[in-house]
């Protein structure tokens, strides 16, 4: 009877690519441009750019976190990578081989390993499905027979903490937000996935349920040798969850490196900016003002140059001159107060940023100082 | 079951093997009720009471038409020129006699096998094509919407009534016929609905969840676009019953429908008009009836409705 029940845990791992030095997904100039319809008088065609040439890979068990403002292209990014959407330009490797390429992994299968979590708990469950029929009916489209199907579900129930006697009848609106959210994740696992990409999964959910859920996610990986793509807007969140931290502004990467790099020594001036606005827990250290100010620029057909400018207090003639590439960081310690900070050889990550700042060769007027340090 | 290696620690309450008080329901016990959806709604629906009394008339006319060979105290074709344009009550004839003498308790009977045939089939009919239409334009959406869409808009263009005039004249009078044309025009209507629902629906995270499972699309339509769009197509096509019913009659009315002999409200309605003077009673009848059905279909669906909505 348990026979199917016991294939649960990931089982193939024969599909491993590489061992642990290859990455499970690599990602390479990712694009998405969305037109923008073009009104009756001009003809002129506009577009979105929403995720501008993002590239990045994520280490096999590691958990990347991907932070930044409502519209900065997090979610497009995750949908890209879920293949909800077609890119308009760039390609991925998915444990050692090209996705929906001639000859790659086929989309089906891909699908089996990547899996997503959604924010919205209620939307991303059918109403009409009892939440044991939602989970098993990813498995059941893998021709998998309904009663082995059942019993999966029930088994990945009684896993994320949902009695399945009790819950597996139930209909989603008889469910609390967490337990939604629970079953989410249960229907996630359903296909034993290698990677599974949480968009904001914690996001719409209370504190103390947050935290319940994020336990979960925490056990669910050590168990199953998960890899996590984790998006999310709350930065306490995020340090708690990530090994490493990509920052993203206005559809591309603006940072990226090990969770307490970025943390202690973000060198981007975005990224200091939004640390500094997480609220403190101490009540002495009030944060006075906002430390940016505005909105982030209009994504349609953006200016050439760094895309953070005109919200910068660094700002320079440079800067509007050419856009700064990603490049590894050169003065890392500079935002710790009075330690550095330990690079952790492991870290398959290298802190990386996009600042002119960060460049001895760009003519910015505070890169020498750096050089210096 | 247990077959999970459960972690040592709890991970947190609701792990607990045995489930909080908060959460457990006294009505779910130990064993897991089906409760499907369309018996939640069902019991819903029990509690209001404009709606049951609709359906319980709905389910008396319909009774009376199915029983009309049994129930009926005469035959529905017989003429008697002697006892032309009885009024209501007289004895014999409790509601009457038509211009031709014929017992009009029986003819209303008998008329509302035809008036029902035609408020029903039509709206089913539509109801299966224009759901199908409905939900590939919606799911394939781009290029295939607009153009089944824009297609459609050609229909929307003309009144409904003129539109079932001009099908029914085209097609030729006759009962079948008739159907035809009503069914053409309602399909862009329903298509219309279940569209917009499709549409709105496709965008839900559930369905991107089902694609993320590598389902294929006819899979996705089956089960978990179809339940969904089911629902609000259903409510509105119920509203169409009456209007239906009402159009055609109408079609009788104008001749265009089902021939003289046959008892049917409509052409009971146009060939009592004549009387209208002599006995406005008797030649109020069949416009009563159909006034009657098509307000109980109407407060019927209205009551489907919003038993529907509590759940959502």
């Amino acid at each position: 009877m348990n026979t199917e029940a016991n294939q649960l845990l990931p089982a193939d791992t024969a599909t491993d690519r590489g061992g642990p030095a290859q990455p499970l997904l690599v990602v390479r100039a990712l694009k998405k441009y969305f037109p923008v319809r073009s009104t009756l008088f001009s003809r002129e065609r506009k577009f979105v750019h929403a995720v501008d040439g993002v590239s990045f890979s994520v280490a096999k068990g590691r958990t990347l976190g991907i932070v930044g403002e409502s519209g900065c292209g997090k979610s497009t990014t995750a949908r890209l990578i879920a293949r909800l959407m077609a890119p308009d330009g760039g390609n991925m490797i998915f444990d050692g081989e090209g996705v929906g390429e001639f000859g790659g992994l086929a989309l089906k299968q891909f699908r089996s390993r990547l899996q997503m979590v959604f924010q919205d708990s209620f939307a991303s469950l059918n109403p009409r499905l009892t939440i044991g029929e939602t989970i098993a009916y990813g498995p059941q489209a893998h021709g998998m027979a309904v009663a082995p199907a059942t019993q999966r579900a029930h088994a990945l129930l009684d896993r994320v903490g949902l009695l399945p006697r009790q819950f597996a009848a139930r209909y989603p609106h008889e469910l609390s937000g967490g337990q939604r959210q629970r079953v989410n994740i249960a229907r996630a696992l359903a296909f034993e996935p290698r990677m599974v990409i949480l968009d904001e999964a914690v996001a719409a959910l209370d504190k103390s349920v947050q935290a319940q859920v994020l336990n979960l996610l925490q056990e669910l990986k050590a168990e199953r040798q998960l890899t996590y793509l984790f998006i999310s807007h709350d930065l306490h969140v995020v340090h708690y969850i990530s090994d490493d931290v990509m920052v993203m502004y206005l559809g591309q990467i603006v940072e990226m490196g090990p969770v307490e790099q970025i943390y202690g020594s973000a060198a981007h001036p975005y990224t200091q900016a939004l640390l500094s606005a997480v609220p403190s827990m101490d009540p002495a250290h009030r944060t006075e003002r906002s430390p940016l100010s505005g909105d982030p620029p209009n994504p349609i057909n953006p200016l050439p140059g760094c895309r953070f400018r005109d919200r910068c207090s660094h700002a320079e003639a440079v800067c509007t001159a050419r856009a700064p590439t990603l490049l590894p960081v050169q003065w890392p310690g500079r935002m710790t107060v009075g330690s550095s900070v330990a690079i952790s050889n492991a870290a398959p990550c290298n802190h990386v940023v996009a600042c002119h700042m960060n460049d001895a060769q760009s003519g910015h007027s505070q890169a020498r100082m750096q050089e210096a340090a | 079951m247990k077959t999970m290696p459960m972690s040592p620690v709890p991970i947190d309450t609701l792990s607990a093997p045995t489930p909080p008080p908060a959460i457990a329901d006294p009505t779910v016990g130990t064993v897991a009720p089906s409760r499907s959806y369309w018996l939640v709604v069902l019991r819903q629906l029990r509690h209001e009471p404009v709606a049951m009394t609709s359906a319980l008339l709905l389910l008396l006319i319909i009774a009376a038409a199915l029983l009309a060979p049994w129930l009926a105290p005469a035959d529905p074709y017989k003429a008697s020129m002697l006892n032309r344009l009885l009024p209501v009550g007289s004895p014999g004839h409790l509601l009457g006699t038509d211009e031709l003498g014929r017992d009009m308790l029986t003819r209303l009977m008998y008329g509302a096998r035809l008036s029902l045939a035609m408020g029903v089939i039509p709206v089913l009919a539509a109801f299966g094509i224009g759901t199908s239409i409905g939900l590939l334009a919606g799911y394939v959406g781009g290029r295939v919407n607009m153009v089944i869409m824009r297609m459609l808009d050609v229909f929307y263009a003309f009144p409904s009534v003129l539109l079932a005039v001009a099908i029914a004249g085209a097609l030729g009078p006759g009962m079948s016929n008739s159907l035809i044309a009503l069914t053409l025009v309602f399909v862009p209507q329903l298509v219309r609905v279940a569209e917009s629902v499709t549409t709105q629906v496709r965008r839900l995270d559930y369905i991107e969840a089902a694609r993320m499972s590598g389902a294929g699309a006819f899979s996705i339509i089956r089960v978990h676009v179809l339940g969904n769009v089911l629902g609000p197509v259903f409510v509105y096509a119920t509203g169409l019953l009456s209007v239906s019913m009402i159009l055609g009659s109408g079609l009788s009315f104008l001749g265009l429908g089902v021939k003289p002999p046959e008892p049917e409200w409509g052409l009971m309605l146009n060939t009592l008009r004549s009387a209208i003077y002599r006995e406005p009673l008797v030649a109020a009848l069949p416009g009563a009836m159909i006034f009657i059905t098509s307000i109980a279909f109407n407060l019927l669906a209205d009551g489907v409705r919003s038993a529907m909505d509590i759940k959502r």
